[in-house]
């Protein structure tokens, strides 16, 4: 008997350092980044880095302001692209699809999550910025915000849609036939109560998604021009700002990494900062709204 | 007796291979409560899903024989329309994870209606219907899902009278209670039979007998196929039934 408390005692401990260890890996790397980042902070204050456009190491200009907004850009558009496409998707293959085509399209979103990032890049650089380029608009050169965040809609689809096919398949099936024996259509039920029943699981697949496409670094780098501007429309036309070239909070840092050293490379761990910052705000800010609407669901 | 609301004629019904019910012919009359008992698996849930075709939701389900509502062939009608006609409550009480308001008003939306003021009437009347108004009328935003079993139980009658059908169908609508919320919904039912045709599948000898007009027996063998044995009065099922078998499962002899 006293063996057996000892086993059992023993076991928790073991989970316990288990679980507890990704919260010390989270928060040292944390700390590692913060404090690689703290010279540079110093020189400059938050303004001067994360208030200012321009980032001109040789010049000790390390302004990171137009790289937040091409990562927030470009993520945004992937969004718009990406998301509606995934939902539709996963209603697809949980509501709508028959057995056989099930069979089919699921490997194949599953297959998406498997390609290296630097492959998703590669088809970018020889498939879509070519075909970008097309657009007759000086001076894009079909590498971009566009391209990019086409590649990055692509990129995010399968962690979107199969979250969110859980998440639909998961609502209770008596919510279904509640819907229907009220005299609501298939489609019907589906957007008034699957989606909003399953609301949860499909926030978490937008979190994972948005944490996906802000940390994504080689295919941006590849796609996206990584001119230090701020995203601006090449015309008269505001549309032709998705033309225009840009670089992310990730790709500033993998570019330049190698060869920065002092406040350099300082300034490139408070980009990275920022980077955990964003999805940090991004994490903070779906708990709320979840957190909302269950209060109102209960 | 009462005009006939819903009938069947050697209905029969086959999941896949499976045959659940076998030639059933039976006249349900308007504006009373039918009680469908029987012992478990003879097919008193999938007789009364017949009526607002909710068997059509599985795969490999195949019919014979006619099944009418007002004298219509139920299996021509467009669906929606017939499940507006013919309302369900479910054994285990499934409110949407919605307000009170939002559940009730869940079937006239559907239905088209967006007015406002149109709605709220609608949520009134039948929460008030459903015996359930003076309840949850501070508090129409709080969810359905915060009720206790038996409130949620009125809520899903509430927000089936919504549609204003005709019939409501009731499969052990009160399984999952306690005694005093059944006695609720017991009381409930004989309110509701002044405007409603209202069909109960119940496991319940008593409650057959407190809140039934008229009783069908369900009896299967060891074919599992669901037969009618015998309909009739509730007085007359449960003091003179005609055939063996129901005196023996009213009587407490299987079951
Ligand atoms: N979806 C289904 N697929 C195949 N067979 C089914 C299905 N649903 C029910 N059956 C079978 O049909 C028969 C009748 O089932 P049904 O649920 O109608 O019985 P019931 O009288 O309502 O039983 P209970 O009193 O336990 O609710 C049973 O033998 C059951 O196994
Ligand atoms: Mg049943």
């Amino acid at each position: 008997m006293q063996n057996k408390l000892q086993v059992d005692k023993a076991v928790r401990t073991v989970l316990l350092i288990s679980a507890s260890l990704s919260i010390v890996i989270v928060v040292s790397i944390f700390i590692f980044i913060f404090r690689s980042s703290l010279p540079a902070f110093k020189e400059f204050g938050v303004q001067g880095l994360l208030g200012e456009l321009t980032w001109r190491p040789a010049n000790g200009s390390f302004g990171i302001l137009a790289m937040i907004v091409g990562s927030v850009m470009v993520t945004l558009m992937a969004l718009v692209i990406g998301v509606p496409l995934a939902i539709a998707t996963a209603i697809f293959l949980a509501e709508i699809a028959p057995r056989g085509v099930q069979a089919v399209v699921r490997p194949a979103v599953q297959l998406l999550a498997g390609i290296p990032s630097v492959v998703y890049g590669l088809f970018g650089m020889v498939v879509l910025v070519p075909l970008i380029r097309r657009i007759p608009v000086a001076g894009n050169s079909g590498y971009g915000l566009l391209s990019a965040a086409i590649v990055l809609a692509v990129m995010i689809l399968p962690t979107i849609t199969s979250i969110s096919e859980d998440a639909i398949r998961a609502v209770p099936r008596a919510y279904t036939e509640a819907s229907l024996a009220l005299g609501a259509t298939h489609l019907q039920t589906i957007f008034q109560v699957l989606l909003p029943a399953g609301k949860s699981g499909i926030v978490a697949a937008l979190i994972l998604g948005i944490g996906r496409a802000l940390g994504e670094t080689m295919a941006m780098i590849m796609v996206i021009g990584n001119s230090v501007i701020l995203p601006a429309p090449l015309n008269d036309n505001p549309l032709t700002v998705f033309l225009s070239q840009a670089r992310t909070l990730t790709g500033n840092i993998a570019v330049e990494i190698n060869y920065a050293s002092g406040l350099h490379a300082s300034a490139l761990f408070a980009t990275g900062v920022v980077l955990f910052m964003l999805i940090m705000i991004v994490n903070v800010s779906a708990h709320a709204f979840l957190n909302r609407s269950n209060a109102l669901a209960n | 007796m009462n005009a006939i609301k819903l009938e069947t004629n050697a209905y029969s019904l086959f999941y896949g291979k499976f045959r659940a019910l076998e030639d059933i012919s039976l006249k349900i009359p308007e504006k009373q409560v039918t009680a469908i008992i029987g012992p478990s698996g003879c097919g008193k849930s999938t007789f009364l899903r017949t009526f607002n075709r909710m068997n059509d939701l599985i795969p490999g389900v195949r019919t014979e024989g006619q099944a009418l509502l007002d004298g219509e062939d139920i299996f021509s009608m467009d669906v929606v329309a017939l499940r507006q006609r013919v309302g369900m409550v479910f054994q285990k009480p499934n409110p949407f994870p919605k307000s009170i308001f939002d559940n009730v008003a869940y079937g006239p939306r559907v239905n088209g209606i967006r007015d406002k003021k149109a709605l709220d009437e609608i949520v009134e009347t039948s929460l008030r219907g459903a015996a359930l108004w003076n309840e949850v009328k501070d508090n129409l935003g709080k969810s359905g899902l915060a009720l206790s079993g038996g409130q949620q139980q009125r809520l899903c009658i509430a927000r089936a009278l919504a549609v204003k059908p005709s019939v409501i169908l009731m499969d052990e609508p009160a399984a999952s209670l306690d005694p005093i919320a059944t006695q609720r919904i017991e009381e409930l039912i004989r309110q509701l039979v002044e405007e409603y045709t209202i069909v109960i599948v119940t496991h319940n000898m008593q409650q057959a007998g407190r809140v039934s007009d008229y009783t069908a027996f369900f009896f299967t063998d060891e074919s599992r196929t669901g037969k009618l044995v015998e309909f009739n009065l509730t007085r007359k099922i449960f003091t003179n039934p005609q055939d063996k078998r129901t005196e023996d499962y009213i009587t407490g002899r299987f079951g």
